[in-house]
C-alpha cells in the first residue's frame, strides 16, 4: 500500500509525459554519485554487475544477461530512475527486478517482507551515478 | 499431447546440453576418472551401508542390482510424486524397520549416490503427469524479491555470464552431485534451495511436495539425457 501511494503520482505524471519517465526524485533531493557507485559494484546490495558491465575495471567478474551500463548516456535522469523503479513499464519482457517494489511478489524471503531492494535514497544515489556516465 | 507440446521458452530437445558440457577441462577430468572424483568416498560409504544389516534386514538382503532404477525417480504414486531419497527413507520404515536418515545427512546422500551410480550412463526415463504440471508451474512462476523465475535463467539465458558463472540449462543428470562450491555432496533439494535463496525468495522444506514436483519436472525436461551420477560440478 504504502508503494502505491508513493508511486501513484508518478504513474499519474508518467502518463501525462509519455509513460517512460519518473521526473521527480523519490526523496526530493539529488543523489550522491559517489554512494551510487559504489551501490552499483556492490554484488549484495545494488547486485547489478550480476546481470550488467560497466566501467568498473577493479570489478573482474561482470555478467552480460542485461546491456552495459554505458548505454545508460541514452537515457535522462528519469527515464533511468523509472527503470529502477519499474522496468517493466519500460519494456514488459525485462527480467530485470523492479528496485523499489514491495507488492506483488511471491514467497519473499521473511526476512526481507516489506523491503524494496533498494530504499527511496539509494534509488537516487544509483540514478545521480548512471547520469554521470553520458 | 497438448500438455506435451513445446512451451515457450523451453529448450528444443536437441539443444540440450548437461552441465557437464558448461564446465572446464579440469572439472570434467575430476568427474570422468574415478579415482579423482570425491564422490568416491560417498560410494564407498554407501556400498557399506547398502550392506549393513539394519533394523531387520540390509538392503541388500532384499535387493541384487538397482540398476536403472534412479533414472526413473521421483516416480508417482497415489498423487504424490516420491525421490529417491524418500523411497530409500519408507524403505527402511516399512521394511527394515530402520529410522529415516535426514535430508543431506552423510548416509542418505552416500546410499542415494551409491544407488544413483549404478545407473550411470542409462538414459532419463519420465512420462507427463500431474504431478510434472505441478512442477512446470513453480518453474515459471516468479517469486523472491527478486520476482526471477527458474525459467527466466535456465530457459531463456542459459550460456551467458551471471557474474562469473555461466548460467547452465539446469539439468538433473548427475545428482547427488559434489559441488566444488560446497566442499561437499548435495541433493538436487540443495541446489534447488541455493537458487531460491540466492533470488531472495523463502526456499521450500526439505522433502516438501514442491521440491519434488520440480525435482519430477527437471527429470522429465531431462528426458531421455543420460545420467551422470555422482557429477561434479563447480
Amino acid at each position: 500500500m504504502r508503494f502505491l501511494l508513493l508511486i501513484l503520482p508518478f504513474l499519474f505524471f508518467g502518463k501525462a509525459l509519455g509513460d517512460d519517465a519518473i521526473p521527480a526524485s523519490l526523496t526530493g533531493a539529488k543523489g550522491d554519485p559517489q554512494r551510487g557507485r559504489a551501490i552499483v559494484a556492490n554484488r549484495q546490495v545494488g547486485l547489478c554487475l550480476l546481470c550488467h558491465s560497466g566501467p568498473f575495471p577493479e570489478e573482474r567478474f561482470q555478467g552480460n544477461l542485461a546491456p552495459d551500463l554505458r548505454s545508460a548516456a541514452r537515457l535522462t535522469e528519469g527515464e533511468l530512475r523509472l527503470r529502477l523503479v519499474d522496468p517493466a513499464r519500460a519494456n514488459p519482457q525485462t527480467i530485470m527486478p523492479a528496485y523499489y517494489r514491495t507488492e506483488g511478489l511471491t514467497r519473499v524471503a521473511p526476512s526481507l517482507r516489506g523491503k524494496s531492494i533498494l530504499t527511496a535514497e539509494q534509488i537516487e544515489d544509483v540514478v545521480a551515478y548512471l547520469v554521470t556516465l553520458k | 499431447m497438448l500438455c506435451m507440446s513445446l512451451q515457450a521458452g523451453e529448450i528444443p530437445l536437441g539443444e540440450r546440453r548437461s552441465g557437464y558440457e558448461f564446465m572446464g577441462r579440469d572439472t570434467r577430468a575430476m568427474q570422468d576418472d574415478d579415482s579423482t572424483n570425491p564422490a568416491l568416498f560417498w560410494l564407498m560409504d554407501g556400498e557399506t551401508l547398502w550392506k549393513r544389516k539394519d533394523g531387520v534386514a540390509a538392503c541388500s538382503s532384499c535387493h541384487e542390482t538397482m540398476k536403472g532404477v534412479a533414472a526413473r525417480y521421483p516416480k508417482v504414486a497415489g498423487g504424490r510424486a516420491v525421490n529417491l531419497e524418500q523411497q530409500i527413507n519408507a524403505c527402511r520404515s516399512e521394511r527394515q524397520k530402520a529410522a529415516p536418515l535426514a535430508y543431506e545427512s552423510r548416509e542418505l546422500l552416500a546410499l542415494t549416490a551409491y544407488v544413483a551410480r549404478q545407473s550411470r550412463g542409462m538414459p532419463i526415463e519420465a512420462g507427463w503427469n500431474e504431478r510434472t504440471e505441478a512442477g512446470r508451474a513453480l518453474f515459471t512462476r516468479r517469486q523472491g524479491q527478486l520476482n526471477l523465475a527458474c525459467t527466466q535463467c535456465h530457459d531463456d539465458n542459459w550460456g551467458k555470464q551471471l557474474s562469473g558463472t555461466t548460467i547452465p540449462q539446469a539439468h538433473p543428470t548427475g545428482y547427488p552431485i559434489y559441488r566444488l562450491e560446497w566442499q561437499d555432496m548435495g541433493s538436487l533439494q540443495r541446489r534447488l534451495r541455493n537458487c531460491m535463496i540466492g533470488v531472495r525468495a523463502e526456499p521450500y522444506p526439505y522433502g516438501s511436495a514442491e521440491l519434488v514436483d520440480l525435482e519430477l519436472y527437471l527429470m522429465w525436461r531431462a528426458r531421455g539425457m543420460k545420467l551422470e551420477t555422482p557429477a561434479v560440478r563447480p
